[in-house]
C-alpha cells in the first residue's frame, strides 16, 4: 500500500501532514469496487444491466458535479448545460459529419469546459455566492435549452437520431443490442472520474480549491490565486460531466433538447451527490446506487402493489416524489449524506 | 436591504416626483432604466418596421403579463430579502395555489376570485409550516445551500404529488368574467387586467404593511440585522415563518388571478421560478418596488421581443437582459451594493 502512495506524484510531499496513507488505501478500494462492478454484467440479466447503465450515467454526472460543487464549494444548479453540450456535440458531429464519438467526447469536453469557465467567470466576477450562484447557473442552462430549440443546425426541438450501423464498430462506439460494452464503457469513464477525483483532491490545485471553499479570504491572503483555482475546478467538472452526455447519446441513439438541457438533467446530477454525500469521493457513487434503481423498484411495486398501496396503481410521478422526500430528509437530518454520515460514525 | 422605503409601487412607470436629497443619486438609475425602456419602445414604433397597432398590442400585453410576473416575484424577493434564501419552490407553489383555486371552484361552485380569497389563508399557512418545519433550522444556521436543496425537493414533491392526484391532462378553471375591451388599438382581456390590478394592489398592501405596521418594522429589522433584531426582542423564527407565509400568500393571489387564462398542468408554474428569479435580480434583491418594475420590464421584453423572435425566441432576450444585468449591475436596479 505504501508503494502506491510513494509512486503517486501528488502525495510525495515532504510535509509529514500531507503524507497520508489514506490515498493509497482509497485507490486500492477503488480498484476492488471497479473490478467487482466490471464482472456484474456477466452474472445479471439484461434488464438489470439496463438499470446499471443508467445508474452509471447518474454516477458520472454526480462525480462531475461533486468536483465543482462539493470540493469547489460552487453550487451548480445548471449541470444540464454541460451534459447537454456533450450530448449535442456527439450527436451533431456524428450525424452531420460522421465523426467518431470518441473524438466528439474530447471535443465536447473541451467545449463544455470552456463554456463552464466563461459562465463561472461571469458569476464569480461579482462574488455571486451560494444560492445566487446556483440560480445563475440554472438560468444559463435554460439559455442553452432555448438556444438549441431555436437553432436550425441543431434541428430545433426535433433532436438527433443516431444512425444505426449494420455491424459492431469500435470507432463509432456502436455494438449489438445488449452488448456488455455498453456497460463497460461508462464504467471506465466513471473509473477515470473517480481516480481523477482522488488525484485532484490530493493535488495542489485540489487542496487550494478546498481551502478557497472553506475560507476564501484566508486562502487569498495566503497567496492562493482564488479565481484561477476556481475556474480550473469548474473546467474539470464541466468537461467530465459532458462525457456522460456523449455516452447518453450513443447509448439511447437519440437526443433532444429536453433530454440534454432540461432542468431535470441538472437535478439528476445534484440528487445522487447530495444523497450520497457532497464533497466525498464515494458519496456520488452511493447516491447513484440509491437513485438509479429507485424508480425501477417503485415501478415494480406499483405493478403489483400490496393491498395498502392499492390506490397508487397506475399513478405517475410517485418515483420523483419519493426522490424529493428522500432529498429533503437527507438535507435536514443527514447533511453530510449517507456516506458522509456513516464515515463520521465509524471513524475513530 | 428591503427597499420598501423608497416610493410606493403603482407609480413605477412614471418617475417618482418628490425626492429627498440623499436618495437623488440612487434614484437616477431607476429613472435612467425607465427612460431607456421608453426610448426603446419609441424606437420600435418609429424604426422597428412593425405596424403601430401590433406594437401597441404587444406593449399592452407585455405590461399586463409583467404585472403577473411582478406578483410572483414580490413573494420571492421578500423571502430573499428577509431570509436570505432563494425559494426554488416558488413556481411549484404557484401551481399548487392554482390547483387549490381550481379545486375550490370546481367542487365548491365558488366564483374564481372568491376562491382566490379563500386560497390566500391556506397558502399562508402552508408557507408558515414549510418555513417552521423544514427551513428554520437551516436558515438560522446560516446555511445557504441547504434551503435551496430543500426547496428544490419541495418543488419536485409538489409537482409530482399534483401529477399523482390530478394527472397530467390540462385543466381549465371555469370563469364568469370573460371578454375584452379596446384601449387605443389594443385588445385587453378583462381577466388579465384584473390580474394586473391585483398585482399592484398586493404590492401596495405589502409596502403598507412593511412601512406602516410594527409587524412590518420587525420584518425590516430582521432583514437589516438579524442579531440586532433578536437582541431587542424580536422573535426571529416567528418573523421568518411569517415572511415565508406572506411570500406564499402572494403566490396564492398570483395563482388565483392567473388561473382563468392559463391551462393547468402540474408543471405550469415551473417556468415562473426562473423568470421570477431573473426579475428579482433585475429589480434588486429584496426590493418590492424593484420586483414590480423588473416584472414590467421583463413582460415588455418578452412580448415586444416576440415581434421579432417568435416562439420561445423572445425568452432568449429575457435571458440576455439577465446576463447583461449580471455583467453591468449585479445588485440590480434598486439594489444596494453589498
Amino acid at each position: 500500500m505504501t508503494v502506491l502512495a510513494e509512486r503517486s506524484p501528488h502525495v510525495g510531499s515532504d510535509d509529514p501532514r500531507l503524507k497520508d496513507r489514506s490515498t493509497a488505501r482509497t485507490c486500492v478500494a477503488l480498484v476492488v469496487v471497479l473490478a467487482v462492478a466490471a464482472v456484474l454484467p456477466l452474472v445479471v440479466d439484461e434488464q438489470t444491466e439496463t438499470i446499471a447503465v443508467r445508474t452509471l450515467i447518474f454516477a458520472i454526472m454526480a462525480v462531475g458535479w461533486n468536483l465543482m460543487s462539493g470540493y469547489g464549494g460552487m453550487f451548480s444548479f445548471g449541470h444540464a448545460a454541460f451534459f447537454g453540450i456533450g450530448a449535442y456535440t456527439d450527436a451533431y458531429l456524428l450525424v452531420e459529419h460522421g465523426i467518431s464519438p470518441w473524438i466528439s467526447m474530447v471535443v465536447g469536453a473541451a467545449i463544455s469546459a470552456a463554456a463552464g469557465t466563461i459562465i463561472a467567470f461571469l458569476c464569480l466576477r461579482y462574488r455571486l455566492a451560494g444560492a445566487y450562484f446556483a440560480l445563475a447557473t440554472f438560468a444559463f442552462a435554460e439559455v442553452f435549452l432555448l438556444w438549441v430549440q431555436n437553432l436550425d443546425f441543431l434541428r430545433r426541438t426535433e433532436g438527433f437520431n443516431v444512425p444505426l450501423l449494420p455491424a459492431n464498430s469500435w470507432s463509432m462506439m456502436q455494438f449489438e443490442q445488449g452488448s456488455h460494452l455498453y456497460y463497460w464503457i461508462p464504467l471506465a469513464i466513471l473509473g477515470v472520474g473517480l481516480f481523477g477525483t482522488v488525484a485532484f483532491v490530493s493535488s495542489r490545485v485540489g487542496q487550494y480549491a478546498q481551502a478557497v471553499r472553506d475560507d476564501e479570504v484566508a486562502a487569498a491572503s495566503l497567496g492562493i490565486p482564488v479565481m484561477r483555482v476556481r475556474l480550473l475546478t469548474v473546467a474539470l467538472s464541466c468537461g467530465f460531466t459532458s462525457l456522460a452526455g456523449s455516452f447518453y447519446t450513443q447509448y439511447y441513439f437519440f437526443v433532444g433538447p429536453e433530454q440534454a438541457f432540461g432542468s431535470a438533467v441538472s437535478v439528476n446530477a445534484i440528487i445522487p451527490a447530495v444523497i450520497g454525500g457532497i464533497g466525498t469521493l464515494w458519496g456520488p457513487l452511493v447516491g447513484a446506487l440509491v437513485v438509479g434503481p429507485l424508480s425501477e423498484w417503485i415501478a415494480n411495486v406499483l405493478r403489483e402493489p400490496p393491498a395498502f398501496l392499492d390506490f397508487l396503481q397506475g399513478v405517475t410521478g410517485l418515483d420523483v416524489a419519493v426522490y424529493a422526500v428522500l432529498l429533503i430528509v437527507i438535507v435536514l437530518f443527514m447533511p453530510k449524506g449517507i456516506y458522509g454520515t456513516l464515515r463520521d460514525r465509524f471513524r475513530p | 436591504m428591503t427597499d420598501t422605503s423608497t416610493s410606493p409601487p403603482g407609480r413605477e412607470v412614471e418617475p417618482p416626483k418628490e425626492e429627498r436629497p440623499g436618495r437623488l443619486t440612487r434614484s437616477l438609475l431607476p429613472l435612467g432604466v425607465v427612460a431607456a425602456v421608453v426610448v426603446g419602445l419609441v424606437l420600435v414604433y418609429t424604426v422597428g418596421g412593425k405596424e403601430p397597432g401590433q406594437v401597441t398590442q404587444s406593449i399592452a400585453t407585455g405590461l399586463l403579463l409583467g404585472g403577473v410576473y411582478a406578483l410572483v416575484s414580490v413573494g420571492l424577493t421578500l423571502i430573499f430579502g428577509v431570509l436570505g434564501i432563494v425559494n426554488f419552490a416558488q413556481g411549484a407553489m404557484l401551481t399548487l395555489a392554482m390547483y387549490l383555486v381550481y379545486e375550490i371552484v370546481v367542487s365548491g361552485g365558488v366564483p374564481v376570485y372568491l376562491a382566490t380569497l379563500l386560497a390566500i389563508p391556506v397558502m399562508f399557512f402552508f408557507g408558515v409550516v414549510v418555513q417552521a418545519a423544514l427551513l428554520n433550522r437551516l436558515t438560522m444556521a446560516g446555511n445557504e445551500e441547504g434551503p435551496l436543496l430543500v426547496t428544490l425537493g419541495l418543488s419536485l414533491l409538489i409537482i409530482n404529488v399534483l401529477l399523482m392526484v390530478f394527472g397530467g391532462r390540462p385543466k381549465r378553471v371555469p370563469t364568469s368574467v370573460d371578454g375584452s375591451f379596446h384601449v387605443l388599438d389594443a385588445i385587453v382581456s378583462w381577466e388579465r387586467l384584473i390580474a394586473f390590478v391585483g398585482a399592484l394592489l398586493v404590492a401596495g398592501a405589502l409596502t403598507l404593511i412593511l412601512r406602516g405596521t410594527s409587524f412590518g418594522l420587525s420584518i425590516r429589522a430582521v432583514s437589516a440585522n438579524t442579531q440586532g433584531a433578536s437582541l431587542v426582542g424580536v422573535d426571529v423564527r416567528r418573523i421568518y415563518a411569517m415572511t415565508f407565509g406572506i411570500g406564499s400568500a402572494c403566490v396564492a393571489v398570483a395563482g388565483g388571478l392567473m388561473a382563468p387564462f392559463l391551462s393547468l398542468t402540474p408543471t405550469v408554474g415551473e417556468q415562473f421560478t426562473i423568470l421570477a428569479f431573473i426579475i428579482v435580480v433585475l429589480g434588486g434583491l429584496g426590493s418590492v418596488i424593484g420586483a414590480v418594475v423588473g416584472g414590467l420590464i421583463i413582460g415588455l421584453v418578452q412580448t415586444v421581443g416576440a415581434l421579432y423572435l417568435p416562439g420561445t425566441g423572445s425568452l432568449i432576450l429575457v435571458f440576455a437582459v439577465f446576463v447583461l444585468v449580471l455583467f453591468l449591475r449585479p445588485q440590480g436596479i434598486f439594489g444596494v451594493k453589498q
